[in-house]
């Protein structure tokens, strides 16, 4: 029993750092998992990644005038993400050239010019650590920030839900029946710029994708409705969230890195178990029904 | 006039800067049950397109009467069937224009989803997932999602495509019974023989309307030859369309179109009145 509560309740239960952690990480996933499942919906599960690479120079704008101060970077990472997020969104849905194409090109650009800023002052300590996030080190204003996030996530997914399901489903049908088409999918960017820039502070700029995408991916694998995706996503960042942790704490691994790679753990085993997984559709049925 | 439940004023639609409709005029009657011929690239889909909006005139406009609800069947839908959803959730989407983005929905419209479905021979298939559905099979869960828009405009894009002939006439069923209950309804298709027996009134376009009135007497053999002659590629180097000249076009086909049309209204209303 004590060898238990050792390994999974004392880290959190003695260390006012682990609680924080363990707070964030969670309120995140609550926020993020969701807004993933519908970017893997929509098939831009590569532009979530792209977006989270756009938000590195807003940050890092933030990071040279301010230092490393979590609240400029968080504004610099938001107006970053809003700007490639509007751009590539306007480029697809105003020319021939498709969201995937243009938002390669918004955030190679955005790249480019945040590791530039982030050399020019800073060492690559630095770089390191607005590229990973550093999950233990999580103040009151990084929660604050990330619990409006989440608020305002979950209350935008509550309002517009049948809009952005309809957009997903039928794109035309929406447009030929209300002008919510395009709103609904500006604000959709909006929440997952929101989510990113909540996650990059604990996760950093390239691994906070993650924690949205990996459970949504996995999610997947188990459900054909879209209400049941959303909470299992959420399910599975929440157990990712406390894995990756505990094993960061063990192990002494950095904690944002093993997040994601539990959450990665749960996506293979889903796609080999998964109710709708590769097991399931490899193995010959003998038996068939009549009809 | 007062009867118009759509109005083409000098309609021009197109892509870039090259016409797909131009020049239409004329209008379309309340309760009216429209065919629309005509080959390939005639500009069929594209004034379907306009009538609902996702495409704005190039010039001239189309004029709904007000308070008119639409409900469009395109031919490619961009529907997403990998999206995991069930029957009754695309169809519910039908209940958009009753419920908006938030209203809840309601026992009764759970029962009106029920019956859209059996309406179209769908019974029992409420939850089935949309990707296991067959192509004539979502193309009759696409027309009980109209069913339940309960539409004053219904337009519908070659709907027949794809669909076996039981469900064709199951369909036709359909379309006749929104007929009767005074809806105005245009419909695409290609097989004349079923224009002839099921619809009323044609428009036959070939970019510019060919004609347009009673069925029999748009479908006669020299206007069908005129529409075949019609050349579907743009040419790049075509003459700009002068203002001079388009109106003197536009004033020499509104006249034939109304007149054509006045003498459908007479012949239209002798049956429906009978």
């Amino acid at each position: 029993m004590d060898f238990l509560y050792g390994l999974f309740i004392a880290p959190f239960a003695d260390f006012a750092f682990m609680q924080r952690a363990l707070f964030g990480s969670l309120m995140l996933s609550l926020g993020a998992c969701p807004v993933g499942v519908f970017l893997m919906l929509r098939r831009m599960s590569l532009s979530g990644d792209a977006m989270a690479h756009a938000i590195l120079p807003g940050a890092a704008a933030g990071f040279l005038l301010y230092g490393l101060e979590i609240l400029p970077m968080t504004i610099g990472g938001l107006i970053a993400g809003i700007i490639v997020a509007l751009g590539a969104g306007a480029v697809s849905r105003f020319t021939i050239q498709r969201e995937d194409a243009s938002m390669a090109a918004f955030y190679l650009i955005s790249l480019a010019v945040g590791v530039l800023m982030v050399s020019i002052r800073g060492s690559s300590v630095d770089l390191m650590h607005v590229l990973f996030g550093t999950v233990l080190a999580l103040n009151n204003e990084a929660l604050t920030l990330i619990g409006g996030i989440v608020v305002v996530t979950l209350a935008s997914l509550a309002i517009f839900w049948r809009a952005l399901v309809a957009e997903c489903l039928d794109p035309l049908f929406l447009r030929s029946v209300s002008r919510m088409g395009s709103p609904v999918h500006f604000i959709f960017l909006g929440l997952v710029v929101l989510n990113l820039v909540g996650g990059f502070q604990a996760l950093g700029t390239l691994l906070s994708v993650g924690l949205m995408m990996l459970p949504a991916a996995a999610a997947r694998f188990w459900t054909v409705r879209v209400e049941p995706m959303c909470v299992l996503a959420v399910l599975i960042g929440f157990a990712s969230c406390i894995a990756g942790l505990l094993l960061s704490y063990h192990a002494s691994l950095p904690s944002g890195p093993a997040i994601i790679l539990s959450a990665g753990v749960v996506y293979f085993f889903s796609i080999v178990f998964g109710s709708r997984g590769a097991l399931r559709a490899r193995i010959v049925h003998h038996r068939h029904r009549t009809a | 006039m007062t009867n118009a439940c759509l109005t083409f004023r000098d309609l021009t639609l197109g892509y870039g800067s090259h016409p797909a409709i131009h020049h239409l005029d004329g209008i379309v009657e309340k309760g009216s049950l429209t065919a629309v011929v005509g080959a390939n690239g005639s500009g069929k889909s594209t004034l379907m397109k306009g009538i609902v909006g996702v495409l704005k005139p190039m010039e001239g406009a189309v004029v709904r009467a007000p308070g008119v609800r639409t409900a469009y069947l395109p031919q490619q839908s961009e529907l997403d069937r990998s999206f995991p959803a069930r029957v009754v959730d695309l169809v519910s989407l039908g209940l958009w224009p009753k419920r908006g983005m938030l209203g809840r929905y309601t026992r009764e419209d759970r029962e009106s989803v029920g019956k859209a479905l059996m309406a179209v021979g769908l019974g029992g298939f409420e939850t089935r997932p949309i990707d296991t559905l067959s192509g004539g099979q979502l193309q009759r869960t696409l027309f009980a999602r109209v069913l339940l828009q309960d539409a004053d405009l219904i337009l519908l894009d070659e709907p027949f495509n794809a669909v076996d002939a039981k469900t064709v006439g199951d369909l036709i069923q359909l379309i006749k019974r929104w007929h009767g209950e005074e809806r105005t309804i245009m419909v695409v298709v290609h097989d004349l023989d079923l224009v002839r027996q099921n619809f009323p009134e044609t428009l036959l376009l070939a970019r510019q309307p060919v004609a347009w009135g009673d069925t029999k007497e748009t479908l006669r053999p020299e206007n069908l030859l005129k529409a075949r002659r019609f050349h579907e590629a743009w040419e790049e180097n075509a003459p700009w369309c002068e203002p001079s000249e388009h109106d003197h076009g536009h004033d020499h086909g509104h006249d034939h179109d109304h007149h054509d049309h006045a003498r459908t209204h007479d012949h239209g209303s002798g049956p429906r009145a009978a």
